[in-house]
C-alpha cells in the first residue's frame, strides 16, 4: 500500500480532513484539528498496523501561541514515517488520551504531562515517569520554553505502586542501587511463593534532562551530547542525530562514508551482543563461556580503539562526515581481527547450545507473546524474538539495500529466542562488515562546518536494541529548538515487566539480561 | 567420581590467553597495585560501585577491569554487592536528583573507615551535563570525595593506573 492510498482511506473511510504540512521522501506530516487528533492516530494505527513510534509535544507559544503535539507511526510497507500533528491551545492545554485505545501511547502521554503540563484527558495513568514526585515540586515543566528551575526541591507526594492483594502475596522491592555494576532502577515484585504475579518497574533514576540540554545548542555541540545519551550505543545515537541534521540541511553524505558508518554501527552491535550472550551465561551461573565472551568483547573494544582511537566509538561520527581517516591498513586489521573473533564466537556458541543444563534454564523462560509485544509497541531485537519482523535495516534499508541483509527473527519469544537472535545477528553483522569492507575505499578524516537552515526532520537508525529515533527542529538562527529522542529501551522496558509473569524470581536476572535495556537511554 | 574422570580425560579446557592482549605495562601496574594493597589494606580492597546517572560507558569499563584480560581481582581489588562490605565507594555519573538520596544512603551504610572515588568526567562536576536542570553537578556536592579518575570513559588500564597512584599517596 503506498502512502496515497492511506491518505485517501483516512479521508474517505474515517471522514477526516487533513492538511499535509510537510513532505519528505520518507516523512509525511498530517495536520488535523485538535479534536480529530485521537481519531487520526487511531486510523493510522489501524491502517499501518503499527504501534505509536513516538508521541511528543512542542512549545510553540512564542511563535504561534499554541502547543503542538506530534504522534508518529512507522509505515514500513510504504517506506514512510507518518506524523499526526495538532495544535493545542496554550490557555487550555489538553488533548484526548490515546492510552486506552493504543497502549503504546501511554508512557509518552505521561511524559508529555510531566514535561509540558499538557493534560491527556481521561488517561488511565498519569503518574510521573522521570521527575519523581518525592523530589520535584508541582507546576515546573522543564520542556516549556519559559521554564525556570525551582529554587529548592520539594516533595509533592509518594509514588503509588500497583498492589496485588491476596493471602500469602508479598512484595520484594529491589533497587535503585543494585548488587552489580549496573544502572539504577527500582523493581517491585509481587510474588506468591516463587512465581512472580506482578512486576512494576520504576525508572527515571538516571534522568538528567538531556532533551532540554539539546535546546539552544548549535548542532555540533549537540552531537557530543547525543553520544552520552546511552554509552553502549553512542555511535547509534550520534548517527541517528546526525541523520536528522543532514536531512534538515540537505547534506548529501557520500556512499563511502555511509558504508563506514554502517561498519561502526555493526561493530557496536557486535560488542553489545557478545556482552549479553556472556551476561545470559553469567545469570544462569555458567561462568566459563561468560568469561570467554568477555574476552571477545574486550577484543572488539580493542579493535574499535585500533581503528577509531575510541573504544566506544565516541568522537567518530560528525555531521555529514566521519571524523577519522580510513586507510587500507585499517581494513586489513579489521578483517584479520574479525576472523579470529568469529572463531572464538563459534566456540562460545557451541559450548552454550550443547550444555543441557544451560538450555534447560533459557528454553521457555520469560516468554513475551507476540500479541503482548504488539500491544506494548515493543521494537527491535525483543520484538523480532517474538516473531515481529521489524528492522529498520530492512524497512528503510539505505546503504543496507544492496548488502544482502537478512532479517533475523524467532517465533517463541523466550530467553532462548533472544539468545538465538543475538547469536544469529552477531554472525550477520560479521557478514555485513565483510561486505562493506570489500567496497570501502580509503578516505581522509573530515571535519565539516555546515550552516544549518531552519527546519525539522526525523533521524532514525537500527541500533542494536532496536529503532532509535531523533526528531530535531532547528530555528532560524541554526540553533536546536527541540530534540525528541526515542530510545528503544523506552518501549521495551514494559515488555520485560510482562514477560516475567508466572516465572520464578530467580529467573528474573536472566530475563532482564536477555533484554539488556538501557537505563540512561530510557531516563535521558 | 564422574567429575574427576571428566577432568582427567578432558584436561584443561580453558585456553591460554592470547599474549597480544596482555601488555607488560598491565603486569607492572598490577604487581605494584597488589603490593600497595597488601601494605595499606592488609590484602584486599573492596569496592562498591554506584551509578548516579552516567551513560553506562563507565560501568562497562569498570566491568572490563574484571574480565580475564585485566583481571583486577588477582591484584587484590574486588567489587562487592553491598556497601556494608566495602572499603571504598566508586561513583559514576553527575548525580541525578533522583539518585541523590540513594547515594547518600549507600554512603551512610558503609562501615568506617571509608572513602569515595569518583570515576568519569561527569562525576567530577557534571561534565557534559553540567547545565542540565536535573543534576547535582557532581558527586562532591552530596558526599565527601577523596579522589577522581578522569576520562569519558577512562580505559581499564587507566583506571588501574589512577587507582595505583592514589593508593600510593594515601
Amino acid at each position: 500500500m503506498d502512502y496515497k492510498t492511506i491518505l485517501k482511506e483516512i479521508n474517505e473511510k474515517f471522514g477526516l480532513e487533513t492538511t499535509t504540512v510537510s513532505l519528505r521522501e520518507d516523512e509525511i506530516y498530517l495536520k488535523v484539528k485538535p479534536e480529530d487528533f485521537k481519531k487520526i492516530c487511531l486510523s493510522l494505527h489501524k491502517l499501518l498496523s503499527a504501534p505509536v513510534a513516538s508521541l511528543f509535544a512542542l512549545d510553540s507559544r512564542s511563535e504561534k501561541g499554541v502547543f503542538e503535539i506530534y504522534c508518529s507511526f512507522m509505515g514500513g510497507k510504504c517506506k514512510k514515517w507518518f506524523f499526526a500533528v495538532a495544535e493545542i491551545p496554550a490557555d487550555n492545554p489538553k488533548f484526548n488520551s490515546l492510552a486506552k485505545d493504543i497502549y503504546s501511547a501511554s508512557l509518552f502521554e505521561r511524559e508529555i504531562k510531566e514535561m509540558f503540563g499538557i493534560e491527556p484527558s481521561n488517561s488511565p495513568d498519569t503518574r510521573r515517569l522521570r521527575l519523581h514526585s518525592e523530589i520535584w515540586p508541582e507546576g515546573f515543566y522543564p520542556l516549556r520554553k519559559d521554564f525556570i528551575k525551582p529554587a529548592g526541591v520539594g516533595k509533592t507526594g509518594d509514588y503509588v505502586f500497583n498492589e496485588v492483594d491476596g493471602e500469602g502475596i508479598f512484595e520484594i522491592p529491589v533497587g535503585p542501587v543494585h548488587a552489580g555494576i549496573i544502572g539504577p532502577g527500582h523493581f517491585r515484585f509481587s510474588a506468591a511463593g516463587e512465581p512472580i504475579i506482578n512486576l512494576e518497574i520504576r525508572l527515571g533514576f538516571t534522568h538528567r534532562g538531556i532533551e532540554k540540554l539539546f535546546e539552544g545548542k548549535n548542532v555540533y555541540d549537540a552531537l557530543r551530547i547525543s553520544e552520552c545519551c546511552s554509552g553502549d550505543a553512542s555511535f547509534a545515537n550520534s548517527l541517528s542525530y546526525s541523520c536528522a541534521i543532514e536531512k534538515i540541511a540537505g547534506i548529501e553524505v557520500s556512499e563511502n562514508t555511509r558504508m563506514l558508518r554502517a561498519v561502526f554501527l555493526e561493530l557496536e552491535r557486535m560488542y553489545n551482543h557478545i556482552n549479553d550472550i556472556g551476561g545470559i551465561a553469567v545469570d544462569v551461573g555458567f561462568s566459563f563461556p561468560a568469561a570467554f565472551a568477555s574476552i571477545v568483547k574486550e577484543n572488539i573494544l580493542q579493535l574499535n580503539e585500533k581503528v577509531t582511537s575510541n573504544r566506544y566509538l565516541k568522537n567518530v561520527n560528525s555531521i555529514g562526515a566521519i571524523a577519522i581517516n580510513w586507510d587500507k591498513d585499517k581494513t586489513q586489521a579489521l578483517r584479520e581481527s574479525l576472523k579470529k573473533i568469529y572463531k572464538d564466537f563459534k566456540e562460545i556458541k557451541e559450548i552454550l547450545l550443547s550444555s543441557v543444563s544451560f538450555m534447560d534454564r533459557v528454553d521457555g523462560t520469560g516468554v513475551l507473546k507476540k500479541k503482548t509485544a504488539e500491544d506494548l509497541g515493543a521494537i527491535g531485537l525483543a520484538a523480532r524474538a517474538s516473531g515481529i519482523a521489524v528492522d529498520l535495516r530492512k524497512d528503510f534499508p539505505g546503504i543496507y539495500a544492496k548488502a544482502d541483509f537478512n532479517l533475523i527473527k524467532q517465533e517463541t519469544g523466550d530467553c532462548l529466542a533472544r539468545l538465538n537472535m543475538r547469536l544469529a545477528e552477531f554472525e550477520e553483522s560479521i557478514k555485513l562488515i565483510y561486505w562493506f569492507l570489500d567496497r570501502i575505499t580509503p578516505q581522509a578524516a573530515a571535519q565539516s562546518s555546515y550552516n544549518i537552515k531552519e527546519g525539522f526532520a526525523l533521524g532514525y537508525v537500527e541500533a542494536w536494541r532496536g529503532a532509535l529515533t531523533y526528531w530535531v527542529k532547528i530555528n532560524k538562527s541554526g540553533i536546536i529548538e527541540r530534540c525528541k529522542i526515542t530510545d528503544p529501551s523506552f518501549l521495551n522496558w514494559q515488555a520485560l515487566a510482562f514477560c516475567v509473569l508466572g516465572d520464578i524470581i530467580p529467573d528474573f536476572p536472566l530475563c532482564n539480561k536477555s533484554f539488556d535495556l538501557s537505563y540512561s537511554g530510557n531516563d535521558l | 567420581m564422574r567429575i574427576l574422570k571428566n577432568r582427567i580425560v578432558k584436561g584443561i579446557v580453558t585456553k591460554p590467553l592470547d599474549k597480544s592482549f596482555l601488555s607488560e605495562e598491565l603486569e607492572t601496574v598490577g604487581a605494584e597495585l597488589k603490593k600497595t594493597i597488601q601494605e595499606k589494606f592488609s590484602r584486599s580492597l573492596h569496592i562498591r560501585e554506584v551509578d548516579t546517572g552516567s551513560c553506562g560507558a563507565c560501568e562497562s569499563e569498570i566491568i572490563s577491569t574484571t574480565n580475564p584480560i585485566y583481571d583486577i581481582q588477582r591484584f587484590g581489588v574486588s567489587f562487592v554487592a553491598s556497601p556494608r562490605h566495602a572499603d571504598c565507594l566508586l561513583v559514576t555519573g553527575p548525580v541525578s536528583k533522583n539518585m541523590a538520596l540513594a547515594l547518600k544512603k549507600t554512603y551512610d551504610a558503609m562501615p568506617e573507615p571509608k572513602f569515595v572515588i569518583t570515576l568519569g568526567n561527569c562525576a567530577l562536576d557534571g561534565g557534559i551535563f553540567k547545565e542540565a536542570y536535573y543534576t547535582e553537578k557532581g558527586v562532591a556536592n552530596i558526599i565527601p570525595v577523596t579522589f577522581h579518575i578522569p576520562g569519558c570513559p577512562p580505559k581499564p588500564l587507566d583506571i588501574m593506573k589512577a587507582l595505583l597512584s592514589f593508593l600510593k599517596k594515601a
